[in-house]
């Protein structure tokens, strides 16, 4: 019987496998930011350990920094200038490379591990953050971790991981005009739920996903997370390898030639078979927006907030009216047209260049409705600067949007970007968990054009009517 | 880490299904540089009021609940951020045991590096035992993690539509070991470093 794509990966890294222990798994890229590290290498520092292998260790500050632009450090809150000023010490003290705000190289660490070319097909990559499953669209099995295990990668390059199981996503069909990778992966999620894919690991397949870019397919998986999954992957291709060419970490010369030879071999065999299968038609998509405080709680556009009395399980029934208490919404009342207060484009689910465009082709020639406050959070440095040279960043600000430097933002509202009590924010971010985005905000998950459409009319709005 | 061996403890219910990692420990509380502290922001959201006085209907605040060591709780527990927080947060305020129908993977993983023991019960079972000690706070659970049990000593009452009163929960057995033992795997995977360098040579990374 074949391998798939998971098995050939893990198979090809697992160092050790002793009687009755879980497998020692060597890790081939390790992202740090200042959030889930300080702990971690006080460890170290606690045993007498050195970081083992510096050179496969990528650091990089992106959760509590401030977006604002000009934001000076000695303006920053305490609490987020002492955990960047950690950062630093630990980076040279352990003699890390570190992507510093003050450099020119910095963003969201999901966002600049593909940009740099760190990322690449085959690799195991981990990070203490969740999001980590971005990585799997180039057939890297990528997954977060904790800050204990932070530690057992810096010291020791490897992991002890169970084996988890498969799980293949099938996407048919084309997708529809003002349909996304977003909404593709918020319709698997409302369909298999957010504790869903516990303990396997997703591969999307099929001929809507080799459609899509690589920032679509970073969306799809770095959202792998979402339905509960480990980690998410997507087969690499011609996309894939002409994305990795030339960037800083790509292999050069001889050795580009050699490595796609290799890259090309990291597909799943025809004659493997997947622990569980889910297949979604494409073309049966709508936008998708969520209603709820999961990201599993998810509708059409054309769709309504479910009831209660629709739902079998008394489970799922709670779930739902603390969701519908919480978010202040009715049982049946059609999404589109929500109020919105806030809308945030950003976050490493869509805060690159290609979501940046999608949504600035919206917003040009339009404005923010008066009563919503719009930023734009850009991925990294590199997305800002390449999204100023075409000129986006002022379409983004005469139609009202504000203009932000990078980082995560609102997204975990862990720096100074917070919605307020009750405040409805479209979000093109990843969870929708209660408090998330400020205390007491309220999320409605998104894609950039639904959110800059929901900007524009100050209500959630059907994108495909505006285009 | 503080070896697992057997627990006696009341428990507290938490009847809420999909608590994620943001509930348990906002990320407000994540800007802290040590592991302390994380016991007093331990589902701060639904624990305090915005005035930050104590939340009288949140199950944390009710005295009959004080001292409980387990928790709980509805299926899907612990999913959402990789953060280690959550977990500190848990065992810093006095848990060392947590019941679900199902866990997230992190949450898991990160739970049984910190001697807090994640236990799969079936969905039935954790609302015959969520019913119970709502109805009887002062219910003991016994957990005996060499037997691989949960136990409610003495008692067999049909009323409350406890049938049983022990169950047996699954672990990997390696992780048992190093939660009996109170071991981490840092020495394990230090003691791998002859094969570490084999395989990095053998693929010249």
């Amino acid at each position: 019987m074949g391998k798939t794509l998971f098995e050939k990966i893990w198979d090809a890294h697992v160092i050790a496998q002793d009687e009755g222990a879980p497998a020692v798994l060597y890790i081939d890229a390790h992202l740090v930011h200042e959030v889930t590290s300080p702990q971690a290498f006080a460890t170290l520092r606690e045993r007498g350990l050195p970081v083992r292998r510096p050179d496969k260790t990528y650091a990089t500050m992106d959760h509590a920094i401030p977006t604002r632009i000009g934001a000076l450090e000695v303006d920053w809150p305490d609490d987020a200038a002492t955990q960047v000023r950690a950062l630093r010490q630990n980076c040279a003290e352990f003699d890390v490379p570190l992507y510093d705000i003050e450099g020119e190289i910095q963003g969201i660490v999901h966002v600049i591990g593909p940009e740099l070319g760190v990322t690449q097909p085959g690799m195991t990559i981990v990070c203490g953050d969740s999001h980590t499953s971005t990585h799997g669209a180039f057939g890297a099995l990528a997954f977060g971790i904790g800050t204990s295990e932070v530690g057992h990668v810096l010291a020791t390059q490897c992991l002890m991981q169970s084996k988890p199981k498969t799980f293949a996503i099938n996407v048919e069909g084309d997708l529809g005009t003002g349909v996304t990778a977003k909404d593709i992966i918020l319709a698997i999620i409302a369909k298999n739920g957010a504790g869903g894919g516990v303990g396997h690991v997703f591969e999307y397949r099929g001929p809507a996903i080799r459609a899509l870019d690589m920032a679509s397919r970073m969306t799809i998986c770095n959202m792998s997370i979402e339905g509960g999954a480990r980690a998410g992957l997507i087969a690499p291709d011609e996309t894939t390898f002409s994305y990795i060419k030339g960037r800083t970490f790509a292999p050069k010369g001889d050795q580009w030639e050699k490595a796609v030879s290799h890259w090309r071999t990291l597909t799943t065999d025809e004659d493997a078979v997947f622990d569980r299968e889910l297949t979604l038609d494409a073309s049966a998509l709508a936008p998708m927006v969520t209603y709820g405080t999961n990201p599993g709680q998810g509708v059409s556009i054309n769709g309504r907030v479910p009831r209660a009395q629709d739902l079998e399980d008394p489970a799922e029934r709670r779930s739902l009216q603390n969701a519908l208490d919480y978010m202040g919404l009715t049982e049946g009342q059609p999404i589109e047209g929500q109020h919105v207060d806030i809308v945030f484009i950003g976050s490493c689910t869509n805060s690159r260049i290609e979501d940046l465009r999608a949504a600035a082709a919206i917003a040009k020639g339009r404005r923010v409705s008066d009563h919503v406050e719009a930023l734009v959070v850009p991925g990294s440095k590199a997305v800002k600067a390449q999204a100023e040279a075409e000129g986006l960043d002022r379409i983004f600000s005469e139609a009202g949007f504000e203009w932000r430097g990078a980082g995560c933002s609102m997204c975990l509202a862990m720096n100074d970007d917070k919605a307020g009590e009750g405040k409805y924010v479209a979000s093109t971010s990843n969870r929708n968990f209660m408090g998330r985005q400020g205390p007491g905000s309220r999320s409605l998950l998104m894609s950039p054009i639904m959110a800059a459409a929901a900007a524009v009319n100050g209500r959630v709005t059907d994108v495909r009517e505006i285009l | 880490m503080q070896p697992f061996t057997t627990l006696t403890s009341t428990a507290l219910p938490l009847r809420t299904e999909n608590v994620d990692t943001d509930q348990i420990i906002p990320a407000r509380y994540l800007t802290a540089v040590t592991q302390e502290g994380m016991g007093d922001g331990l589902f701060s959201w639904w624990r305090y009021s915005r005035d930050g006085s104590p939340n009288p209907d949140f199950v944390l605040n009710q005295p009959q609940y004080q001292g409980s060591e387990i928790l709980v709780a509805g299926r899907n527990f612990g999913i959402g951020s990789s953060r280690e927080h959550a977990v500190w947060a848990l065992t810093q305020y006095g848990f060392r045991a947590v019941i679900s129908p199902a866990f997230a993977d992190i949450f898991y993983n990160n739970s049984l590096k910190n001697g807090l023991l994640p236990i799969r019960l079936p969905e039935d079972t954790v609302r015959s035992l969520l019913d119970l000690v709502e109805e009887a706070p002062k219910t003991s659970i016994c957990i005996d993690l060499q037997k691989q049990t949960v136990t409610l000593p003495g008692l067999a009452d049909s009323a409350s539509g406890i049938t049983e009163t022990s169950w047996s929960f699954d672990i990997d057995p390696f992780r048992k070991q190093c939660l009996l033992r109170g071991l981490d795997d840092l020495g394990y995977l230090l003691d791998k470093e002859d094969q570490i360098s084999a395989f990095e040579a053998a693929a010249s990374l």
